[in-house]
Formats: C-alpha cells, sequence, structure tokens
C-alpha cells in the first residue's frame, strides 16, 4: 500500500494555511464580472438582433434615403435620424439588460447568488453597469453605421449628442430593473420590445413629435422617452431642451429608480 | 479560535406556511467535524430548516448560530456554503464562466480550475450550461461550493436525480475534498447514503426531529424487534424501564415494546402482566426509517 502515489487528498489535508476570511472589498462588485456579463450578453443572438442590429438596419431603411435633406439650420436630416435611433438603440440595449433580472429570478440565480459574499446592492450595480456598457455599445453602432452612410458633423455634436443619448438610456436601466423585479420571466423582452416601440414612437424617435396628431402629441409629452429625445436632439437642431423636457426625464428617472429600488428592496428582503 | 463554537447550533426553530408547520421547535446543535445526515421523507421540514440555516428564510420563532455567528456573515466571509435543492444556475454562461464569476464576489477563492477538478467537471469547463446534463449541473453547483473552500458545507439532496454510478462519484468527490475538521450537513431521503456518508443521523419527520444518533446507534434502533400485545392499561414507565427496552408505544388497547431483547419482553409480558395476542416481529433499517419517519412515536 505504500507504494501508492499520494492521493489528491493528502495535498488538500495538508495545506496548512486557513483561507481568507475578510469581506470582499465593494460588497462583492467586480470590475471583471462586467467582461463575462458581456460576453454573456453578445452571445445571445436575439439580443443582438434586437439590440444591436436592428436599429442600424432602421437607420438604412429610413435615414439613408433622406440623404441630401437638411433640416431648417441646415444640417442633414440623416443626422437627427442616426441621433433618434441611436437614443432607441440605447434604450433598448439598457432595458434588456436591466430587464435581465427578470430571467435570473426565474431562474433562481438570485437564490444562488445569497449564498455567495455578493451584496445585492452590488449585484444591481454590475447590472446596470452592464447595461450602460451595452448602452455606449449600441450608441457607438448606430453613429458609426451613420458616419458609414455619410454622416458629417462638428465633433461637439457627434459627442454631445452620444453623451445626451448614452447618459439618458439610463432611465432605460431602472426601467428594466423595475420590470425585471415586478415580473419574474425568463422572456421578459418579448413583451417589453413592442412597449418600447411605442414609447420610441411617442419619443419622436422614429418619426419627428410634431408630424403626430395633435392629440397624441399632447400625450407624447408625458411619455418617458419624450425628454430624452429631444436632450439628444438638442445638439444637432439647436433648438435648446423645453421646461418640459427636464421635467419629463427628472420625473421619469425618479419614477423608475424608485420604483426599481422599492422592488428590489422587497425582493431582497427574508420571508 | 473559532473552533470552540459549535459549527451549528439551532434553537427552538420554528416556521409555518399558513397552516402548514413545516417546521415545528427543531433543536439541534452541530459540532465542528461531524458529518450528519438529515433524513426523512418528502415533506419532513429539511429544506426548510437548511433554508432557515443559510440564511434564505427568517423563523417564526427560535434563532440560528452558524459558526459562532449569524448565517449571513458567515455566507459573507465564505465560511459556509451550500448545493441547494432549488436554485439555477445562468443557463447561458459556460461552466467555467460560471465559476469564474462566482469567484469574483469572494475576497478569496481557490482557482476556478482546481474546483473543476475537484467536482469532476474539468472536461467540460467550456461547455454552456443550459446544455449539461442534470448530475452536471449539480456537480458545478458543487464547484461553486468548494470555490471558498467552507468550513461548513451544506447539500439539501445533492445527489437528486443522479443514477447510482452518478451519486457514487459524486459522494467521493466530497470525500475526497473534505479536509480536516469541515462540518457537513446534508439532506437526503437515501439511506444507504446516510448510512455511507454521516457520521451521525439525524431523522426529521413533521418538523421535528424523531431521532438523532451516529450511524451505529440509528442502526441498532432498527436491529431490534418490535413486540406487540394487547395489554389495557399498560404500564409504560414499568415497561419502558424493563432491560433492552428501546421504545415503548402505547396505542389503544395495543403495546408495542423495541427492544434488543423479544424473547425476554414476551416472557416478561406473558408471565407478569395480563397481555395476550403477543406478536414478534424483526425490523431492518428500511423499516426503522418507515416506522420512524411515517408513524406517531409514543410520547
Ligand atoms: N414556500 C412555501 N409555501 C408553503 N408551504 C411550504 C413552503 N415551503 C415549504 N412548505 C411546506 O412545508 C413543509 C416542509 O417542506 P420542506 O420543503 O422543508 O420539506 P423537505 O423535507 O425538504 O421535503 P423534500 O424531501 O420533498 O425536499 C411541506 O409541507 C411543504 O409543503
Ligand atoms: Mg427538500
Amino acid at each position: 500500500m505504500s507504494t501508492l502515489p499520494a492521493t489528491p487528498a493528502a495535498t488538500r489535508t495538508d495545506s496548512p494555511t486557513q483561507p481568507d476570511r475578510r469581506l470582499p472589498a465593494m460588497g462583492g462588485f467586480a470590475p471583471a464580472v462586467l467582461g463575462i456579463e458581456l460576453r454573456r450578453v453578445l452571445r445571445n443572438r436575439r439580443t443582438l438582433a434586437f439590440t444591436l442590429i436592428m436599429p442600424a438596419v432602421f437607420f438604412l431603411i429610413f435615414g439613408l434615403p433622406q440623404r441630401g435633406q437638411t433640416l431648417d439650420n441646415g444640417r442633414p436630416v440623416m443626422a437627427y435620424v442616426m441621433i433618434s435611433l441611436a437614443v432607441y438603440a440605447a434604450m433598448v440595449a439598457t432595458t434588456s439588460a436591466g430587464g435581465a433580472v427578470a430571467t435570473e429570478r426565474a431562474l433562481g440565480w438570485s437564490r444562488q447568488l445569497r449564498l455567495t459574499p455578493l451584496r445585492p446592492t452590488a449585484y444591481v450595480a454590475t447590472k446596470v453597469a452592464t447595461a450602460m456598457t451595452l448602452g455606449l455599445i449600441a450608441v457607438v453602432i448606430e453613429f458609426v453605421v451613420g458616419a458609414a452612410a455619410g454622416v458629417r458633423l462638428p465633433l461637439d455634436v457627434w459627442l454631445l449628442s452620444g453623451l445626451a443619448a448614452w447618459l439618458g438610456s439610463l432611465v432605460f436601466a431602472a426601467f428594466g430593473l423595475f420590470i425585471g423585479y415586478l415580473v419574474p420571466a425568463e422572456n421578459v423582452m418579448q413583451f417589453i420590445g413592442p412597449i418600447l416601440a411605442v414609447l420610441a414612437m411617442f419619443g419622436g424617435l422614429f418619426v419627428p413629435v410634431e408630424v403626430l396628431p395633435h392629440v397624441l402629441q399632447q400625450v407624447a409629452k408625458f411619455t418617458p422617452v419624450y425628454g430624452m429625445g429631444e436632450l439628444a436632439r438638442a445638439p444637432l437642431t439647436g433648438d435648446g431642451v423645453s421646461m418640459a423636457g427636464v421635467a419629463n426625464m427628472v420625473f421619469w428617472t425618479l419614477a423608475f429608480g424608485v420604483g426599481a429600488a422599492r422592488l428590489f428592496r422587497r425582493d431582497t428582503a427574508r420571508v | 479560535m473559532t473552533s470552540t463554537h459549535p459549527a451549528v447550533e439551532l434553537n427552538g426553530l420554528t416556521k409555518t406556511f399558513g397552516t402548514v408547520t413545516a417546521v415545528d421547535g427543531l433543536s439541534l446543535r452541530v459540532q465542528p467535524g461531524e458529518v450528519v445526515a438529515f433524513l426523512g421523507p418528502n415533506g419532513a421540514g429539511k429544506t426548510t430548516t437548511i433554508d432557515m440555516l443559510l440564511g434564505l428564510a427568517r423563523p417564526d420563532a427560535g434563532t440560528v448560530r452558524v459558526l459562532g455567528g449569524t448565517a449571513d456573515d458567515a455566507v459573507a466571509r465564505g465560511r459556509v456554503a451550500a448545493v441547494l435543492q432549488t436554485g439555477g444556475l445562468l443557463k447561458d454562461l459556460t461552466v467555467g464562466e460560471t465559476v469564474r464569476m462566482t469567484a469574483h464576489f469572494y475576497r478569496h477563492t481557490r482557482p476556478a480550475a482546481e474546483v473543476l477538478e475537484r467536482a469532476g467537471i474539468a472536461d467540460i469547463a467550456d461547455r454552456i450550461v443550459g446544455r449539461c446534463s442534470g448530475g452536471q449541473q449539480q456537480r458545478l453547483r458543487f464547484a461553486l461550493a468548494l470555490l471558498p473552500d467552507p468550513d461548513l458545507m451544506v447539500l439539501d439532496e445533492p445527489t437528486t436525480g443522479m443514477d447510482v454510478e452518478g451519486r457514487r462519484d459524486f459522494w467521493q468527490a466530497l470525500r475526497r475534498d473534505a479536509r480536516d475538521g469541515r462540518t457537513v450537513i446534508f439532506a437526503t431521503h437515501y439511506l444507504d447514503e446516510a448510512d455511507a456518508y454521516a457520521d451521525r443521523i439525524v431523522l426529521v419527520r413533521q418538523g421535528r426531529i424523531v431521532a438523532d444518533g451516529t450511524t451505529a446507534e440509528i442502526k441498532n434502533l432498527a436491529a431490534g424487534r418490535t413486540v406487540r400485545a394487547t395489554l389495557p392499561g399498560a404500564d409504560q414507565a414499568a415497561l419502558a424501564a424493563l432491560p433492552g427496552v428501546d421504545a415503548v408505544e402505547v396505542r389503544g388497547d395495543s403495546v408495542l415494546v423495541r427492544t434488543g431483547d423479544s424473547d425476554a419482553i414476551a416472557r416478561h409480558l406473558l408471565t407478569r402482566t395480563a397481555a395476550r395476542d403477543v406478536e414478534i416481529t424483526s425490523r431492518n433499517l428500511e423499516d426503522a426509517f418507515l416506522a420512524l419517519t411515517t408513524e406517531r412515536i409514543g410520547a
């Protein structure tokens, strides 16, 4: 028997060091997880199609034919379409990333996470960070497609519009989380998708709000994309942002943010 | 150091769901290094007890101490890890990504490659979790539980859905990884698993502990025989005091005596009392388990 090689068990038992039992930094929030999360999202063909490819295709269908047309201030109409669709792409991306908590709750992954040091706030922070990274990718793709199709703008318009489209989508990361904590369903994006399309229409992302019937124009002012769209297009049109637009954004950010936070607290409460 | 505390201390744990009392004043103390099997039929309250032990559920009454502190603290420090009966995995991650992602949530873990190896799934590290078999997913849960090198490992029916070979491999893996002083608590329906892998068996029924002892003691409980007789007004205490008697149960006019010496008890009943219709039946471990977990035990 003594000639047998040492079993792996022997090495384990001999291990003299006691494991490091300190609490993780930042409640277990680790930027490295973002990389895994992104790879995971990009592996999903459905997400890929709806968040990154479809808005670009929309641009080719609706923006490209406007080539050569200009706005009142002489800027290209194509840029107007491009920025609007960048807002749309970012909101779909962040909503779906935030809404991923629905899937994770339905699968029971959140329960599994409760057996790790990861704090719920760190979990949500990871989801928001993933959402915002995906939102940024969505905006960049739309802009790259636009530039390739011939959109030319001053650098500050590119930057400010891009930033507004991207940061505005934070509201939709909160919206995604809100829905995610509201309905624990694996296929939650299947019914959020159409809702987002309707909201995008009211936000003037598919056609300018001014071409909508008067009643719908009034309704539109109260829907969550309205302020975001106005803000993102402001650097292009030079129109500035209305009080209604600002109030709209503040309201919806608070509404979705607070809603998500409340549901999140309910979810993490012990039963 | 911490070894002076019991690994687990449950005191008067109670949990009700509507009209169902899932756990009913359950108290249990587990010392560091013990391997304890939680054995009981469906709905006995094993999972509910484990949920409270891990801090996943709040008891209606009673207290939980894990490794001398709260369950939450033990979890956050990686001192306790668990393989749950329910609780999912992300289907769109690979096996390796799942382990690496989970490792990031801790301050310190064993290398991902090492736990994959330990759990016997190193060869499928690149496979998408959704395409893994039930047994492979269970091993992945086990790998996740190995990451922090926990002092206490809790497993709720870890081998459910595995074939005989899978079950054996799983327990071998657990054994191989067991270091000195690691406490293991596992819930199971399988008597042979409890027998083969536990030092101590805790039998649970209707939220209460109905037997608790070393595997040998529980087997002894089973090895004896039952002497049954019709004896109105039987003196339960006197019978229980006879040598070799393990338990006495009175059901109406019947008396059941569990004993290692059935001949002596039968003789006593027939010569010293008014007992009639004496029957002697032998029991095996399976019978003992059934008797202890499905029937009402005499007070
Ligand atoms: N969330 C819940 N809501 C209502 N009843 C519950 C809930 N969880 C458990 N129960 C009930 O509590 C009792 C104990 O259930 P528990 O899951 O703890 O048993 P168990 O011993 O783990 O059973 P099994 O061997 O089937 O896993 C059962 O009657 C069960 O129906
Ligand atoms: Mg159970």
